[in-house]
């Protein structure tokens, strides 16, 4: 099979349904984008299929028929605005769940430049044990605003 | 670059009038060994290399799990050293007896009052023997305020040392202020980087010169955190991405009933799967092993295991909490007595009494537990997220049958710890396998096994009398708790004579002043591992009392904040941060209807904190709108991380309170995962609000102190919203009409 991620071209051979996750993780060593729960619940996985947001613990990777960004691939210097509000407001703390909060950021922004609090609240649904809610939303509205 | 050996010891003195001697600092062994692939340049102390190119590399020997340890322990550090910030790197300190725990050792030993000196000097001697290198109880910045600046401010006399000794002037004429040494008026100047190979071979300073508060220019400041970059671009290493060459990755299922072994099984289909190198049967789980995490995994649940379940009944919940409300009717150990709390009883005009309890609780940290290992000839090599480096080490020495001395403990991010990751099981098991593949191996569990092998917060029973006289005061207070003991597991030795310290804290040491009263403690085991969950007794004594107090301050027909304020004459701190967040949340104000406001107050680790929750209950249930704090943490290292770890501590807090329920059947943890353990999101998110109170106090802990008074805020608020007590938790299925 054949995969774009962070536009890199990669042949690959790999079981039919294994995840993008482990495809991303162990195949390609882009270990950026976390394991929470394998089953889609945690979104820690989270990555771009084609600029959406996916979940990539339950997605197979055969399945995956546009290019892939990773947290890798976000920016090559922390430059997305994402990740520039995150750092100026100091969002993560353990930080293994950021990655696919930044991604889902990230897609939401794309497709909903000026997201309300409802539409950030749908579109991040990830679990962040550390509790870094209060900040993720703060750091959404201003983005919102930009 | 000099060469470091043990006659470069570095001795430091305490700044004290007394010149206690603090400890010899050895450069650790495995600090040394980083010399080879990176110039860190020279060691000052076990804390701090300085390279030529003036970079600062603190080795900072708590982990980094969140709470900002890689930036509050070198901003200690870089404050007395006199180095520019920006030139500060961090690497993690190898398991070593310099870094032990000392404070945390001194304040269980201490119960948190202060010492003599001798005394001091004492409990510091036996802590330095048998403490451990963990991070844990809220200890890090409270244990690194005096040492770590005492480390810089010695580093610095060093550097003017070796300043003053090339120029020929005296020391007392040179300053050293950020990354220079200076003579006089600055016509000679040395940076750090060119002293430093010079300052590590002198004597340290006999009383290392420490800034005055007037003169810090990075304590107190919000400083963006170290970590942060690389938790936003994805190259923060976790545990679980460590990449060893020629590793393979492991899957493991451990017996689903507590000290239960494997059985039968077949590795036949496994085996074929592709990728699969292994299938290795240990004590109590099975592992297999792939060259994938996924293929690991795939294959793991082919196989067919049957389990041999320990002998004796197989608990589950119902039985657990059975005898734990049981155990209410036995007077138990004292823990705490004063006055004659029966006789106030009897005499008293207005009595009530209620009882409370609260379930197991699962850590659940993002990461999943796990941990890479290499066993070699020459020693032991463990990649390990862990808040316990030493333990870990002594663990994995066993498990690879060789001495401590052989392993090297390479500490990495912590994706979340919260008390598990001070277990050394995965170590176990991970040198376990490793060891018998014979390749490195990185063992990964899946989110089930994480949860239903976790060391839970122990499951709790509270009963609590108290009485009140004509005037509504209240007199007597009496309070029976249950629950296992953490300490009989890890130390027996601590509950021989005293009940379990972590089992009773924070309903002992009240700051109420109640003339009679007792606390008593009963412990019941049960076949099920107990452990230290963010914040260990706190989390559920606080729940207890405050929300007893609420319903002492109800029956007494108390506003619940005036009835506080009238127990805590003699204690203005709790006063302070209660009537501060009273006022912030506009505390005695009339809200619409199907809204309340609950306050609790609580002081741990340290520190003092008053929550006042503000809830909705309405037909779509319960809502939490609003949460104000107050803290008194003493002096304040960096009030942004003050500020994250008081977000987050509420939403773990509320997390526990609303759905936090670990139950068991047939001896096994019933949860698997976030659907059936599930965790606050976004969208519950209250609106939070901080106050800090400025304080010239010793630091008080943040990781921990907010997440006691969420519970009791929270049930108080629904109370005051539906006049429904809410004495048992979680909240969750109990407002449905």
């Amino acid at each position: 099979m054949k995969l774009v991620v962070n536009g890199t071209a990669h042949e690959l051979v790999v079981e039919e349904d294994m995840p993008l996750l482990w495809v991303l993780r162990d195949v390609l060593g882009l270990t950026g984008t976390k394991y929470g729960c394998g089953v889609g619940q945690c979104g820690a996985c989270t990555v771009h299929v084609g600029g959406e947001a996916v979940r990539s613990c339950v997605m197979p990777a055969t399945a995956v028929e546009a290019p892939v960004t990773t947290i890798e691939g976000l920016s090559s210097d922390r430059s997305h605005p994402v990740q520039r509000m995150w750092l100026a407001l100091q969002v993560p703390q353990c930080g293994y769940c950021q990655s696919g909060v930044i991604m889902a950021a990230a897609a939401l922004l794309r497709s909903t430049p000026k997201p309300t609090d409802a539409d950030v609240e749908a579109a991040l649904g990830n679990i962040c044990r550390c509790g870094t809610y209060a900040r993720i939303r703060e750091a959404m509205r201003a983005l919102a605003r930009a | 670059m000099p060469k470091l050996t043990r006659r470069s010891v570095v001795k430091l003195a305490a700044g004290s009038a007394a010149g206690l001697v603090l400890g010899f600092h050895l450069p650790p062994r495995e600090a040394r060994a980083l010399e080879t692939p990176n110039d860190f340049g020279s060691f000052l102390n076990a804390w701090l290399r300085i390279a030529p190119d003036d970079t600062v590399t603190v080795i900072v020997d708590r982990a980094e799990m969140g709470q900002g340890v890689y930036t509050a322990l070198p901003m200690l550090l870089a404050e007395d050293l006199g180095c520019e910030w920006s030139r500060v790197r961090v690497v993690a300190a190898p398991a070593d007896p310099v870094y032990r725990n000392v404070f945390l050792v001194k304040e269980m030993l201490s119960g948190g009052q202060p010492m003599g000196n001798t005394a001091n000097w004492l409990v510091g001697k036996l802590a330095r023997l048998f403490g451990q290198q963990v991070t844990g109880g809220s200890s890090s910045v409270r244990g690194a305020y005096k040492p770590l600046r005492i480390a810089g401010a010695t580093a610095r006399g060093m550097l003017i040392a070796a300043a003053a000794r090339r120029w020929g002037v005296p020391e007392s004429e040179c300053r050293g202020e950020a990354g220079v040494v200076s003579h006089l008026g600055g016509e000679r100047r040395l940076t750090y980087g060119a002293l430093a190979a010079e300052a590590a071979g002198l004597r340290p300073p006999k009383r290392p010169n420490l800034k005055q508060p007037n003169e810090w220019r990075l304590i107190g400041q919000p400083l963006p955190r170290l970590d942060l970059p690389a938790k936003v671009d994805g190259s923060a290493g976790f545990g679980i991405d460590v990449r060893v060459q020629g590793m393979l990755f492991a899957a493991v299922a451990a017996c689903p009933v507590f000290g239960g072994t494997l059985g039968r099984h077949d590795p036949a289909r496994a085996l074929a799967m592709p990728g699969v190198k292994a299938v290795l049967p240990l004590k109590d789980a099975l592992a297999v092993l792939a060259d994938n995490t996924w293929r690991a995994q795939q294959a793991l649940a082919a196989v067919e295991i049957e389990w041999t379940d320990p002998p004796g009944p197989l608990v589950d919940s119902a039985a657990i909490e059975a005898s734990l409300r049981a155990a209410l009717d036995e007077t138990g150990r004292i823990a705490e007595e004063s006055g004659d709390v029966a006789k106030a009883l009897a005499g008293s005009v207005r009595r009530l009494r209620a009882d409370y309890e609260v379930p197991y609780l699962a850590h659940a940290a993002m990461e999943p537990i796990n941990a890479t290992a290499r066993v070699m000839p020459d020693g032991v090599d463990l990649w390990i997220p862990t808040q316990a480096q030493e333990i870990s080490a002594k663990a994995a020495a066993e498990a690879a049958g060789t001495s401590t001395d052989k392993v090297r403990v390479h500490t990495t991010y912590l994706g979340g710890g919260f008390g598990r990751r001070s277990e050394a099981d995965i170590a176990t098991q991970a040198v376990s396998i490793a060891k018998l593949a014979g390749a490195p191996v990185q063992v990964v569990w899946s989110r089930a096994e994480d949860m239903r092998h976790d060391f839970y917060r122990p499951a709790a029973a509270c009963r609590l009398e108290a009485g009140l006289d004509a005037d509504g005061r209240l007199l007597a207070w009496q309070q029976r708790l249950a629950s296992p003991s953490i300490l009989a597991r890890i130390f027996p030795p601590a509950t021989w004579i005293e009940p379990d310290g972590t089992a009773v804290e924070g309903a002992v040491k009240q700051p109420y002043a109640i003339a009679n009263r007792r606390v008593s403690h009963t412990v019941r085991s049960f076949p099920v591992p107990v452990g230290f969950w963010r914040s260990v007794g706190h989390s559920y004594t606080a729940f207890f009392n405050e929300c007893f107090i609420d319903e002492a301050a109800e029956a007494a027909g108390k506003d619940p904040l005036a009835f506080r304020l009238g127990l805590l004459g003699e204690a203005p701190r709790q006063r302070a941060v209660l009537e501060l967040a009273a006022a912030k949340a506009s505390w005695g104000t009339s809200l619409p209807p199907g809204r309340g406001r609950g306050i609790a107050l609580h002081s741990s680790f340290g520190s003092h904190v008053a929550l006042v929750a503000e809830v909705l209950v309405d037909a779509t249930g319960l809502s939490v709108v609003r949460v104000v704090a107050a803290i008194d943490c003493g002096v304040i290292i960096n009030p942004d991380t003050v500020a994250a770890q008081v977000e987050g501590s509420i939403v773990f807090g509320l997390t526990a309170a609303l759905y936090g329920r670990i139950s068991l059947e047939g001896g096994r943890v019933v949860e698997q995962g976030f659907d059936d353990y599930p965790m606050l999101k976004l969208s519950e998110m209250p609106v939070v609000e901080l106050h800090m109170l400025e304080s010239s106090e010793l630091p008080g802990g943040v990781g921990e102190p907010v997440v006691p008074p969420v519970a009791p805020a929270l049930c108080n608020a629904i109370f005051a919203a539906t006049g429904k007590r809410i004495r048992r938790l979680p909240v969750t299925g109990q407002l449905t009409a």
